[in-house]
């Protein structure tokens, strides 16, 4: 290993390792060892709890890519929902094809939607799905080039700040919009659903799904890795001084518009490979996945957690969902309260997120309190 | 009230000669055969007489009866003078079913000389269902006693449209030549388009056809205006839904997701002002309840807006993207305090009286009046906007804020009230479009999130800052959607408007009305 490999990988961080491999083992030997236990057993981690952490494990993929752009370059997307369930599409098409002559309809190649709509043969953008190494390409590739026709579009142009925001927010609203079409040929409203298996196993049986949540897990940390790289290269670090002062780093001769470019498609390669896994998981993709208000929660998931750092948003993902899991059980009317409620504390008085708290209380304790609200005015 | 009317139409048509054929008429109806009987219905009718009604409805029910001195009688009344009489041993006139179309076309026709014109109008219209020489005859006659404009003219419609049927080319020709200007009616254009297709004569075939493509143009003019109107209905709604942004974000330049929240409140205090005048409010003000709404959703939408820009937005000067979360965060919550307070249901705000209905326009396109309405309140809002800002303290007070806010600081302009209060105006004029929007749509909690994206779009289209910009991009869009919907559909219109802006934005990032100089850099 080269001294600049072992550097980007930071090998000699031990802190990091340990703690990297602390949590690897509890998701992928502990959680799976409970889970084995006999049902009824104290320490029992019952099948749905499994799934539920597997959903979690992709919605923190999913903060993570969104962290990527927003914490590290400056740009905050809130369109990432539509890389996520473009991810999941594709997955979802996979699976409707290997449903094949077991639909309700019977029909052999045609899913049952389209049996439904009256539809002969299937239309083009549906051929070579059946294969998942090609659905698995398009997991990565239908994201990957949305993402770099609208950043090339935006970034050329010099579109930052919030025009950037509400231009990717139209985006994902659009694709709603165009899903919700029955001519799409993506299951218009009711979107895909009925999975019966993936890669030939039985998407119903709980080995399966501890199977689904073990990927996740793994892919989180891959990527997890994967940005670590990106953020401690050189490139990370012209990705964080876009985010302090764009035009100085154009003046001091870097193209802005390619290293962003570059984070902002990596950033939705991920958040598709977590729509792909998410979708098997839950059992149905559908058109309200692209909903700008789904989009933007991501962006308080990473908030919570603590943006420009990459443990910030796994730790925003868990904290946010597993409120949002418990809360709407326990009092569904006051779910909103407190997620309106939590973007409003944490942008005044949580900057940092969660990460920072700890670096907050201390400044505080040592006499010298954070400035909370910074005068910068028409800046 | 048959002896009443019988008495009056007397009076009215007091001729003997007519009196006398119309009695010798009448009493042809009790002769022996049924073709007899059929002519005396025949002849009743060419009379056009308005007393031969009651007795042709009285025979087709069977209530007519003859004596066998030959009297006619009615439920004991003489047919003819109305006087009582005995009806010992009278039978009733016996009817067949081809004497009853007769009778009911009879009756028909002579609605032409009913004394009541809604009577008469409905019986020029009539007439072209049973087509025939007599019901033409009757159409002339009665046209030259016709007083009424409206009825006139749907004899003279009635009587064009049987011309064209007539056996002689010239009347054919005339009727054509009549039908021209009212060829936007289907009937008549499927009765042209026969003509024009199967005419015996070239000159009358020729002249249907040419009808025919004058209407065909002209429909296609009036399908135009319908889209121009319903483009500049919907441009209208964008545009209040996006004035007050065009002040809070286009002036101050605060992103706020709440936005379309503020609007949301304003349609449940117009709700709220209605229930109240139905609860307490007399009868007569009921219909007035909107001008008492107006000033109410400014106050409630502008007072939680100044406690948001005081509250949050004040300490995230600077900071757009959190102010974006935070808004956000605000806007979820206001959703979820509307619905506890109101219920998840759409609720019915009614339109007044004075908005319901509208005015059509030829070949079937109408023009409500609430849309009427809601375009020139639009351009009204607007108008006091720009108005506002341009010769007020306070506006000259906002401008000078935004365009330095140090110097109008030290010349004792207090920088923070005007940044409350111009977030309060904003918001206020949010909450007015609310008013405006509950009386085309639904008022439900999520009422604003529609039109969040849409109010964006514009604001940045026209150029932050612009309200022309706001204006002009409204409209447009909304001009654009509309004829965009017909080819490719409501939701693919919408889905390119939003790509268009997307591309539109790559060439000029500042929108149509881009601001210069000092404020542009701000």
């Amino acid at each position: 290993m080269g001294p600049v490999l072992s550097r980007l990988l930071a090998i000699d961080d031990r802190r990091f390792w340990l703690g990297f491999g602390a949590v690897g083992i509890l998701l992928l030997a502990v959680v799976p060892s409970l889970n084995a236990l006999p049902a009824g057993h104290a320490l029992n981690v019952p099948d749905y709890a499994v799934t539920l952490l597997g959903k979690y494990l992709c919605y923190a993929l999913l903060a993570l890519s969104l962290d990527l752009v927003w914490g590290f370059a400056g740009v905050l997307s809130l369109g990432h929902g539509a890389f996520f369930a473009l991810g999941g599409y594709a997955m979802g098409m996979y699976m409707m094809r290997s449903i094949g002559g077991r639909g309700v309809y019977g029909h052999a190649t045609l899913p049952d939607f389209m049996v439904f709509l009256n539809w002969q043969e299937l239309p083009w953008y549906w051929m070579g799905f059946d294969s998942f190494w090609f659905a698995a390409a398009m997991v990565v590739a239908v994201p990957a080039g949305l993402a770099f026709v609208v950043g090339w579009l935006a970034f050329r142009s010099r579109i930052t700040g919030v025009y950037l925001s509400i231009i990717t927010q139209a985006m994902t609203y659009a694709l709603m919009l165009a899903f919700f079409r029955n001519e799409m040929g993506f299951g218009g409203n009711n979107g895909l659903t009925d999975f019966k298996e993936l890669l030939g196993f039985d998407l119903s049986r709980p080995g399966v799904k501890l199977g689904l949540y073990t990927a996740s897990a793994v892919m989180l940390g891959v990527a997890f890795l994967v940005c670590r790289f990106i953020v401690g290269s050189k490139l990370g670090r012209v990705l964080m001084a876009i985010r302090d002062a764009e035009s100085r780093v154009r003046f001091l001769g870097y193209s802005a518009t390619a290293v962003k470019l570059f984070a902002f498609v990596i950033s939705a390669v991920l958040a598709g490979i977590a729509g792909a896994l998410y979708v098997p998981q839950v059992g149905i993709i559908n058109p309200s996945e692209f909903s700008p208000a789904n989009s933007i929660e991501v962006a308080i998931w990473v908030a919570v957690g603590g943006r420009g750092t990459l443990l910030g948003p796994v730790l925003g993902a868990f904290a946010v969902n597993g409120a949002k899991t418990w809360l709407t059980g326990a009092a569904p009317e006051l779910w909103l309260f407190a997620l309106g409620g939590l973007f409003i504390v944490v942008t005044l008085l949580m900057p940092k997120g969660i990460v920072g708290l700890a670096a907050q209380a201390r400044e505080r304790l040592r006499g010298r309190p954070v400035p909370l609200i910074e005068e910068k005015r028409n800046a | 009230m048959i002896r009443a009317l019988a008495l009056l139409a007397a009076l009215l048509f007091a001729q003997p000669a007519q009196a006398d054929a119309f009695s010798e008429a009448v009493a042809g109806l009790s002769a022996g055969g049924f073709g007899e009987k059929i002519k005396a219905v025949e002849t009743l009718a060419a009379l056009g007489d308005a007393r031969a009604v009651p007795i042709l409805r009285a025979m087709a029910e069977g209530r007519l009866l003859a004596r066998p001195d030959g009297a006619l009688v009615i439920d004991g009344h003489d047919a003819t003078t109305g006087q009582p009489a005995e009806a010992e041993g009278a039978l009733a006139v016996s009817i067949n079913n081809r004497l009853r179309s007769a009778i009911q076309g009879a009756v028909g026709r002579l609605g032409l000389v009913s004394p009541d014109p809604a009577e008469r109008g409905r019986a020029a219209q009539a007439v072209l269902d049973s087509p025939s020489p007599e019901s033409a005859a009757m159409l002339r006659k009665a046209i030259e006693r016709e007083t009424d404009a409206a009825v006139m003219t749907a004899m003279r419609f009635s009587l064009a449209a049987l011309d064209l049927g007539d056996a002689d080319p010239a009347r054919r020709l005339a009727g054509v030549a009549a039908l021209a200007d009212s060829s936007l009616d289907p009937q008549v254009r499927g009765l042209l388009t026969r003509l024009a297709q199967s005419d015996s004569d070239a000159g009358v075939a020729g002249a249907a056809r040419q009808a025919l493509e004058g209407a065909e143009t002209r429909l296609r003019a009036l399908r135009i205006a319908e889209n121009l109107f319903q483009g500049i209905s919907l441009g209208s709604v964008l545009l209040l839904a996006a004035i007050g942004l065009a002040v809070t974000f286009g002036v101050m330049g605060v992103i706020n997701m709440a936005h379309g929240e503020m609007i949301m409140l304003g349609a449940y205090t117009t709700f709220a002002v209605q229930e109240a005048f139905r609860a307490w409010a007399p009868a007569w003000a009921l219909d007035f309840y909107l001008v008492a709404a107006l000033p109410a959703a400014f106050l409630v939408s502008a007072a939680i807006g100044i406690a948001l820009e005081r509250g949050v937005i004040r300490f995230l000067y600077g900071r757009p993207l959190e102010t974006l979360l935070a808004t956000w965060g605000v806007s979820l919550m206001l959703q979820q305090l509307v619905r506890s307070l109101f219920g998840a249901t759409n609720k019915e705000v009614a339109n007044p009286s004075w908005m319901t209905g509208g005015i059509e326009l030829a070949g079937g396109v109408m023009l409500t009046w609430n849309r009427v309405v809601i375009v020139l309140f639009a351009v009204a809002v607007l108008a006091g906007l720009a108005a506002l800002m341009r010769w007020s303290f306070f506006g000259l007070g906002m401008r000078a804020v935004t365009q330095n806010r140090a110097m109008a600081s030290a010349m004792g302009i207090p920088a923070g009230r005007v940044d409350a209060l111009t977030f309060g105006l904003g918001s206020g004029i949010a909450g007015i479009a609310g008013v405006a929007l509950s009386q085309i749509g639904n008022v439900s909690p999520n009422l604003g999130q529609g039109y969040i994206v849409d109010s964006f779009m514009v604001v940045v289209f026209g150029g932050v800052g612009s309200l022309w910009g706001t204006l002009v991009a409204s409209l447009s869009l909304g001009v654009v959607n509309k004829f965009l919907e017909p080819y490719a559909g409501a939701m693919l219109g919408k889905i390119l408007v939003l790509v268009f802006i997307i591309l539109f934005i790559q060439k000029r990032p500042r929108g149509l009305f881009a601001l210069r100089g000092r404020s542009a850099e701000a």
